[in-house]
């Protein structure tokens, strides 16, 4: 059914070189896992282990010019829109080199060279800012679209439902993608919705709605790339629901009780980085070799990301009160 | 120079700026065709048409996000909200992302936008429509909070907030809208944190803000027959405060009176008496400093009710009489 992976456009992109960005947030978020355990990273965080085709599909149907808004889960998204590890590490870490000079730490990071306009501690928080986003885009003919990053949880926050609405009324070029990983901290979806698809909210806002297999990187990609085009061609906002998982707790502290190791289990089978290497594989655009290859560059990567950090100065104390206002 | 409405002074700074600057749009519910529930933009959507006077859902979250996501990405929004009282169905998007944005991104990204909140009581319009909520917005950093008193300063106040860089919460008292001044045809600005001396006296420093300024003009005229002469000194933002001009006239006058609508409990006025306090005027002081602000209940239909709920005329006249026979 599929198109033969060699066969296919991926908006300009490498095909290995997506294999590779699933790669670099699988192992920047693993590594970050470890070092909080370690004690060296302080704080808290939240991590996207086993969702790293929604990211890495979703940013490769967009164009460099697009903008994202992503959530306190965000690594991925920041990754797969180009940021530079290290200095993910380095804020991550609370040093000057980070994205926000240490200030906004994992749950902030934003890069707005590379339209990224930052992640969000607040469930739901992003969502009217990505219709903002794509206000200006329509008012000043940039002809950007936004895509907006956010989880199951957010989708029951009356910001949803007000931003898709308004999105909708004003045709405006969002593609609303909710990475649905089943579980808002503790809470189910299965205990927190009646309904068995997120995607089913799009009628209630008069645009289209899409399901798909979020741990499937062509399969993400395809949709994106219809709902981008719908959006730049002027006829509205889409809303997209991926099916994934977190194989991680909710953060660092979570003893997830809440689920059982077979379910874990389950949806491991179900790996999205070795689905995509098996086809890969499978039909002959890189041996199993190569992939190791292209698995220990990203490994590489994030070890120099954490000597970069390691050895960043901390911000100063003067500081401290800077950046509150602008001038 | 002609004499103009507060409201129409409001509506002109607006007007005009949008001639010049296509990056300044409205938006907000029923400012289309009706012009806005007090009628501050009767007539502009005739001028600058639906794309630029935006009419919204009655959605207040996903209209504060999205001048945010606007402002984020290179517009200068002006977001009316219906009645100030709605701020509470905007906090998150107010607080927690415009005034934290450029914090929160070490400096990265502003966010330039006016949110326009008609306050205040006396139109029997009770306890939902009719509070003075600004203390809120003037304890978070990251926001400005700005309160005209008159036409005059309506016009140019407003102009200084477009132009600001930073979320400016923008106090319009409903009970002002038909209060007339000289007003400049011409676009003038009043910088932000630049106090105004209302009326000069050498007796007793009486700060007064909103709808207080012109109460307060008027039992100085009383108090005038009494022989005290009062100083009245408008703030006109909350934040920044000036609070060196009220400090320099606490020094020379050794008395020191803040009136303010809001709830005493709480509201700005203690923070203004504070900073008096803890300033180099307080050994110059010959009385206690004394506040006058609204009774801790929810504002109430009832006129007479109403009435009594907020300092009214006398209640300055007869506290000022009181400070001084205590010296």
């Amino acid at each position: 059914m599929s198109i033969p992976l060699a066969k296919r456009d991926w908006n300009g992109n490498d095909v290995l070189h997506l294999y590779y960005q699933m790669w670099l947030i699988r192992l920047f978020d693993e590594k970050v896992d470890e070092m909080f355990a370690k004690g060296l990273i302080h704080g808290t965080t939240h991590l996207c282990v086993g969702q790293e085709a929604t990211p890495v599909a979703a940013c490769a149907a967009l164009m460099k010019t697009d903008k994202i808004t992503s959530t306190h889960r965000g690594h991925g998204h920041c990754i797969a829109k180009g940021a530079d590890v290290s200095k993910m590490m380095a804020e991550l870490m609370g040093r000057v080199t980070g994205y926000c000079k240490g200030k906004g730490g994992s749950m902030h990071i934003a890069d707005l060279e590379e339209g990224n306009l930052g992640a969000n501690g607040i469930v739901g928080g992003g969502i009217p800012i990505a219709v903002g986003a794509a206000l200006t885009s329509n008012m000043m003919k940039e002809n950007y679209v936004v895509l907006c990053f956010f989880g199951d949880g957010a989708t029951n926050e009356g910001s949803f439902h007000e931003a898709l609405n308004l999105a909708a009324i004003w045709d405006l070029p969002v593609i609303f993608f909710c990475e649905n990983n089943q579980y808002g901290m503790s809470g189910s979806v299965k205990e927190m919705f009646r309904i068995q698809d997120i995607a089913d909210r799009a009628v209630a806002y008069g645009m289209p709605g899409h399901v798909v297999d979020g741990n499937d990187l062509e399969a993400v990609y395809d949709v994106v790339a219809c709902a981008v085009a719908r959006a730049r061609s002027g006829a509205g906002p889409s809303l997209i629901e991926a099916k994934t998982y977190r194989w991680k707790g909710h953060s660092k502290s979570d003893g997830r009780k809440y689920r059982t190791r077979e379910e874990e289990t389950a949806w491991k089978a179900k790996d999205p980085i070795a689905r995509f290497k098996s086809r890969l594989i499978d039909e002959g655009i890189a041996t199993e070799e190569q992939l190791n290859d292209i698995q220990a560059r990203a490994k590489m990567e994030i070890e120099r990301a954490v000597s970069f950090a390691e050895n960043s100065p901390y911000p100063t104390l003067e500081m401290l009160e800077e950046d509150v206002y602008a001038h | 120079m002609r004499e103009i409405t507060y409201q129409e002074a409001i509506r002109e700074a607006m007007s005009q700026v949008m001639r010049e600057d296509e990056r300044v749009f409205i938006l907000g519910e029923d400012i289309g065709v009706y012009g806005g529930a007090f009628g501050v933009t009767r007539g502009m959507i005739e001028e600058f048409g639906p794309e630029r006077v935006r009419n919204t859902p009655i959605s207040e979250a996903a209209i504060a996000g999205a001048a945010i996501g606007a402002a984020l990405t290179g517009m200068r929004p002006i977001m009316e909200l219906q009645f100030s009282d709605f701020v509470t169905i905007a906090m998150d998007q107010l607080v927690n992302q415009a005034a934290k944005i450029r914090y929160m991104y070490g400096g990265k990204a502003s966010v330039p936008m006016v949110v326009r909140a008609p306050g205040g009581s006396g139109t029997g319009a009770a306890a939902q429509h009719s509070q003075s909520l600004e203390a809120w917005l003037a304890h978070v950093p990251g926001l400005k909070v700005v309160q005209p008193a008159n036409a005059y300063d309506a016009k140019g106040l407003l102009k200084a907030a477009i132009d600001d860089n930073n979320p400016v919460i923008f106090y319009e008292h409903k009970l002002l809208y038909s209060t007339k001044a000289d007003v400049p045809e011409e676009l003038y600005s009043i910088p932000l944190g630049q106090a105004d001396i209302k009326r000069a006296g050498s007796d007793v420093t009486l700060v007064s803000t909103g709808i207080m300024v012109q109460k307060s003009l008027t039992a100085a005229d009383l108090l005038a027959k009494d022989g005290i002469q009062v100083e009245i000194i408008d703030p006109r933002t909350l934040v920044p405060l000036d609070i060196k001009t009220i400090v320099s006239s606490v020094k020379r006058t050794g008395r020191c009176a803040v009136v303010y609508e809001a709830v005493k409990r709480g509201g700005y006025g203690a923070e203004i008496a504070s900073l008096v306090a803890e300033s180099e005027a307080f050994d110059f002081l010959d009385a206690p400093i004394i506040r006058l602000g609204g009774k801790e209940v929810p504002i109430p239909q009832s006129p007479e009710l109403e009435r009594h709920a907020v300092p009214q005329v006398e209640d300055i006249v007869e506290a000022i009489r009181n400070m001084m026979q205590k010296a």
